[in-house]
């Protein structure tokens, strides 16, 4: 990153009366929050003026928040001074040297997920001197997507190349003082994805964050923003299905997405983050705010989420269907195991007329996990003719874990059609012993049924990320049976 | 083939099974009847290794191995089969899928090439014809929303592409009506074999009609009281259990 010295230092030359010491030159910030520390994120990336602003409006919110407790999930007292909000790409030094120091079951898994070598030395972290494929790749896709006029780029990049998209966008969706951790997002945010569809482009290829990790270290505090403009279509894959050690535990991000009139927005998730280990120790906290604006009529926005990861995970994609005959889809394979938590769900706000909206989600819980579904549905009084249908299913393997499913459904026009269908069940010892029996081993058959259970929503990833998820999900619930 | 010696075995404290004797060689159909609550179906889920089933004491000899030492799916890599009364269904797997699975286990775990899907269809294609079965439900998650009869007739379409060495029938006639059973019953008949010995578990006689057993033995209180020829069931089903129970008592 360029880095414009004399510039910041009249920036922040202030802050040095307040105690804040941290040396310009330096790549991270002491720990602490506080209008300093957004400051000096704001200057680090040589942001305008309108956008510290922004920032220091949402911090002085934040500040009157208290962390939400609403959740179904037991969560440590977070101290937010003691969290560097900060740091700069790694410095090859910092990382194990080679993959001899990095934790056996991770390499294990990344063994089973059939990775690459020189990208699993990659994503455990470890100093990578060779060029990867995909930077190439990369390249070349830039190309093909510059020729559709696709813009795709880091945030940080657009808010200096395409800084009247940002500004008009930015906050559109998701306000900086939506909630407690979006609010955080807005102040601290460091960088993420920003995406802009031309009118009537049809986006030449799925766009995935994959490509673009070893080009920029993204941080917690992510940042996401994607807009399609009139009658375009774009998709968009976030994550990857290899297990990402990460030495922040707080990840709290923000997308937000924008559909205008005939558009549709695709945004499929993968989360693999460090779930801790079996003792429930360490692991992520993701705290995620992700919603999808259907701001022009007969507009489309599907999420498919596949969440793996993490120790915590709060996190409810949602929609708010505004246009006339706008369609908003939620699909949603969660799993938890050993100790960790999940509350996530979605929420669908009707508003223009004929919305409809799909919600297919499918818990799974294993050893001691317990899990949340929490969905709203609400059909605003202009929503004539607006349908709805949920289906909400969980499964149990074993008896500790928990399963919960909290539906809200809130109808203000007679005209709506809300349908929701929920099931709980335990992963049969009649079907498990079915599959023994046809000489399946126990691993196998456990990893068949949940895929069969997951289906659904599987059928709605890219192919090659449904083929990788299916792995997944039987690696993350090996040995949780018996 | 199969030796039980002197079988106790209990299911939730309950003892079941208590002293239970039998003897199967290579190529025979025996067929147990009994009345229910006997304890027909806890032999077939013991001899198939189901959790649950505790044997507490006796033993079984399978092809010269102990099979109360072998795992579920290791019984099936041995050539066990069960057919189970009740199916389960598997909603979202395939049922073409889980046999594909079963059959490449059982033969990687016998060191045998596995199948490739070519391979694997031509021997479906030729089995499906056995037991007459639809081709929709070959691609239809595993016995969801099946009938009772295409339930049962999937399973003896399982036993036909898993060629067992020694299959249990669990009270397969049950629910089936005459057309089905016929059907069925044709497949079993086509699988009959020098090699292969079939274990019928059931209550009527109606499925004796079709299917032709070498021995028949009555099971009653968790021990054989009675065995003979095919000439057996037609005096139960004549007289009652009732009738050889107080007999055997008496």
């Amino acid at each position: 990153m360029s880095t414009n010295s004399e510039n910041m230092d009249d920036l922040v030359g202030k802050d040095y009366e307040h105690g804040f010491v941290t040396d310009i030159d330096s790549d991270t910030v002491a720990a602490g929050l506080s209008e300093e520390t957004i400051a000096f994120i704001s200057a680090k990336k040589e942001e305008p003026e309108w956008l510290l602003e922004w920032r220091l409006k949402a911090y002085r919110h934040w500040l009157t928040m208290e962390d939400p407790t609403w959740a179904h999930l037991d969560i440590e007292h977070i101290d937010y001074q003691a969290i560097s909000y900060y740091s700069a790409p790694k410095s090859k030094d910092d990382g194990p040297k080679s993959l001899d120091e990095v934790d056996p079951k991770l390499l294990e898994t990344y063994e089973k997920l059939g990775i690459p070598l020189q990208e699993q030395k990659f994503l455990a972290g470890v100093a990578v001197d060779a060029v990867f494929d995909s930077v190439s790749v990369a390249t070349t896709f830039k190309g093909k997507l510059a020729d559709a006029g696709v813009i795709f780029c880091p945030f940080s990049e657009a808010v200096k190349e395409h800084p009247e998209l940002v500004k008009k966008y930015l906050g559109s969706v998701v306000p900086a003082a939506d909630n407690f951790f979006a609010a955080l997002n807005s102040a601290v945010f460091t960088d993420g994805s920003f995406v802009y569809i031309p009118k009537g482009v049809r986006c030449p290829m799925e766009l995935s964050t994959y490509f673009r990790i070893n080009a920029s270290n993204t941080g917690q505090f992510e940042r996401t923003l994607i807009i399609a403009d009139e009658a375009s279509h774009v998709s968009y894959l976030e994550g990857c299905t290899a297990p990402m050690r990460d030495e922040n535990q707080l990840h709290a991000a923000v997308v937000e997405l924008v559909a205008l009139e005939d558009a549709e927005i695709k945004y499929s998730t993968v989360q693999n983050w460090y779930p801790g280990d079996e003792n429930g120790v360490g692991g992520i906290y993701n705290f995620v705010t992700k919603r999808a604006d259907c701001r022009g009529n007969n507009s489309k926005v599907s999420w498919t989420q596949v969440e793996t990861g993490s120790a915590i995970t709060w996190k409810y994609p949602s929609c708010i269907l505004k246009g006339d005959n706008s369609v908003g889809e939620f699909y949603s394979v969660a799993v938890t195991n050993n100790h960790q938590q999940a509350d996530t769900g979605t929420k669908m706000i009707h508003i223009g007329k004929n919305t409809t909206s799909t919600i297919i989600s499918k818990g799974i819980s294993a050893k001691k996990a317990q899990q949340a579904y929490r969905g709203l549905v609400k059909i605003s009084k202009s929503a004539e003719n607006a349908r709805n249908y949920t289906q909400c299913d969980s499964l149990l393997m074993g008896d500790q874990c928990g399963a919960h499913t909290f539906p809200y459904i809130e109808a203000k026009n007679s005209s709506a059609t809300v349908e929701h269908e929920a099931t709980t069940s335990k992963i049969g010892d009649d079907q498990l012993f079915y599959c023994l029996q046809r000489g399946i081993k126990e691993e196998d058959a456990v990893n068949m049924i949940v895929n069969g259970f997951c289906k659904e929503v599987f059928k709605e990833l890219p192919m090659e990320f449904a083929v990788e998820a299916q792995k997944l999900l039987g690696i993350t619930l090996e040995g949780a049976v018996g | 083939m199969l030796n039980i010696q002197d079988l106790h075995a209990k299911v939730e404290d309950k003892e079941i099974l208590k002293g239970l004797n039998l003897n199967i060689k290579a190529g025979e159909v025996h067929a147990i009847m009994g009345p229910n609550g006997s304890g027909k179906s806890t032999l077939a889920n013991v001899l198939a290794g189901k959790n649950g089933y505790e044997v507490t004491k006796g033993s079984v000899e399978y092809d010269g191995k102990d099979l109360l030492e072998l795992a579920p799916e290791e019984r099936a890599w041995a050539g066990v089969f069960l057919a189970f009364q009740y199916p389960v269904e598997i909603p979202g797997v395939n049922n073409v899928y889980l046999l594909k699975a079963a059959v490449n286990a059982i033969r990687k775990n016998r060191g045998e090439q596995e199948l490739d899907a070519v391979e694997f269809l031509s021997l479906v294609k030729e089995k499906m014809k056995l037991v007459k079965m639809k081709e929709d439900l070959l691609n239809r998650s595993v016995n969801e929303g099946f009938s009772g009869g295409e339930k049962k007739r999937n399973e003896i379409f399982q036993m036909a592409v898993l060629e067992p060495k020694l299959a249990i029938l669990d009270e397969t006639d049950s629910g089936l009506d005459i057309d089905a059973l016929k059907i069925v019953s044709e497949g079993v008949n086509s699988l009959r074999n020098e090699e292969r010995s079939i274990i019928l578990v059931t209550h009527y006689q109606r499925l004796l009609d079709y299917i032709k057993p070498d021995y028949v033995h009555v099971l009653s209180n968790g021990k054989i009281i009675k065995s003979g020829g095919p000439e057996l069931a037609l005096e139960l089903e004549e007289k009652g259990y009732d009738w050889i129970v107080e007999t055997e008592a008496a």
